[in-house]
């Protein structure tokens, strides 16, 4: 048994102790946990912003290739910044009607496309029961979605089917996202025992 | 003019147009054009995360600021977020780049972020569990399925499983193969029909909610 003597390292066993100690009650330690990640995640996230985009995107376009196209986004940008000027305010209007512009027109195609690949894979090649099982549940499990008819008859009989196929869904996705949490706890608790404290290797 | 709404509208029918066109016309010149609205979009969405982290950070130094309940967490929030986008610059100036190996910046991510993230979301394991006993009592035919089936799910992914019946994790991969596949397709083409008539709402105008 040999206890880490890396600073690094007790850093994050300390940090991972203070995030565990929620389970007894919330407490400062597990704020002071809390605060600083949403604190530190926040930097990261602009440092990658600063790196992959005003960097790459920007900076060496403008500086290395002459490219000032890039300088409209740019301008663009800082329009959001209007926001804060109560007299110019709608200038950041602009902005967002273009990133909701191509937001919106690069989901277009991309529905279709998701739209044609699933009912592609939903056409049974084979006749066994799993495919069947597989058009049924889709069937199924939309005509639970389809509020236009009221589900009464044989549409309420079809939805009801659907609801099974949704239950065993949600109970499948519940108990798999339970195993990833239990398997990232393990992670913590290995980490703890043989990376800090040396107990287990 | 710019006060109203009209332009705006517009820039948003443009790009949406532009956008659905060069998917089916990939070719000069609208291959270049969504090529370079994409960088662009990069570019500009950026700012918008900006606006939230300025959000953010003013929330937080007001609270400071008024010695709010808690405000020292609030110091420690705008610490540690200062202390990594100075370490970031001091970094990238060390090395030419802040994701270097040897980096300080890299072990804030590996000593910092990684652990605080993953006890974060490990955390919810425990709670999960506790939520999941008093939602899922078998109290009906589907809250029973639900729970049957998270339970086979559960124990077809350990050894455990496999020490009750050799045949519990198949029947766990044909669970999540067929009945949850067809759910999962159904929902899936629901949200895309779904996506599919809010972006054409928006792109031909009628929806304009965005921009108030």
């Amino acid at each position: 048994m040999a206890i880490s003597t890396n600073f690094w390292i007790w850093i994050a066993a300390l940090l991972t102790l203070a995030i565990y100690s929620f389970l007894y009650k919330d407490n400062p330690f597990y704020k002071f946990a809390e605060y600083l990640l949403v604190g530190i995640s926040i930097g990261y996230g602009i440092s990658i912003y600063w790196h992959n985009t005003i960097i790459t995107k920007v900076y060496n376009p403008l500086v290395y290739d002459k490219n000032f196209l890039v300088l409209i986004p740019l301008l663009l940008g800082l329009l959001m910044f209007s926001r804060f000027f109560k007299n110019v305010s709608y200038l950041s209007r602009i902005p967002i009607a273009f990133v909701v512009g191509a937001g919106t027109g690069l989901s277009v195609p991309s529905s279709f496309e998701f739209l044609f690949k699933q009912i592609y894979a939903t056409m049974p090649l084979k006749l066994d029961i799993g495919s069947l099982i597989i058009v049924v549940g889709v069937i199924s499990t939309l005509v639970y979605f389809f509020f236009s008819l009221e589900h009464k008859g044989f549409v309420g009989k079809v939805s009801k089917v659907g609801i099974t196929f949704i239950m065993v869904a949600f109970g499948a996705a519940f108990g798999y996202t339970i195993m990833a949490r239990v398997s990232l706890f393990i992670g913590r608790i290995q980490f703890l025992l043989s990376d800090w404290l040396g107990i287990i290797k | 003019m710019l006060k109203g709404k009209g332009i705006p509208i517009f820039i948003t029918f443009l790009t949406g147009m532009i956008m659905i066109i060069s998917f089916f016309i990939p070719h000069k010149p609208f291959g270049d054009i969504e090529k370079i609205s994409l960088t662009w979009y990069s570019i500009i969405a950026g700012f918008t995360m900006l606006l939230g982290v300025d959000s953010l950070i003013g929330m937080h130094f007001r609270k400071l600021k008024r010695k709010d309940e808690n405000w020292f967490f609030s110091l420690v929030l705008i610490i540690g977020f200062t202390a990594t986008v100075v370490v970031g610059i001091i970094e990238t100036v060390r090395f030419g780049t802040a994701f270097d190996e040897r980096s300080y910046f890299t072990y804030i991510y590996n000593y910092f972020i990684v652990p605080l993230q993953s006890t974060m979301f490990s955390l919810l394991a425990f709670f999960i569990a506790s939520a999941a006993y008093r939602a899922f009592r078998a109290r009906n035919f589907d809250a029973t399925l639900l729970l049957i089936t998270a339970i086979i799910v559960m124990l077809g992914r350990v050894p455990l499983g496999e020490q009750i019946s050799p045949y519990l994790p198949k029947f766990t991969e044909w669970i999540m193969q067929v009945p949850q596949m067809a759910a999962k397709r159904g929902i899936g083409l629901g949200i895309s029909l779904g996506a599919l008539g809010v972006s054409i709402r928006i792109i031909l105008g009628i929806e304009r909610s965005y921009l108030s």
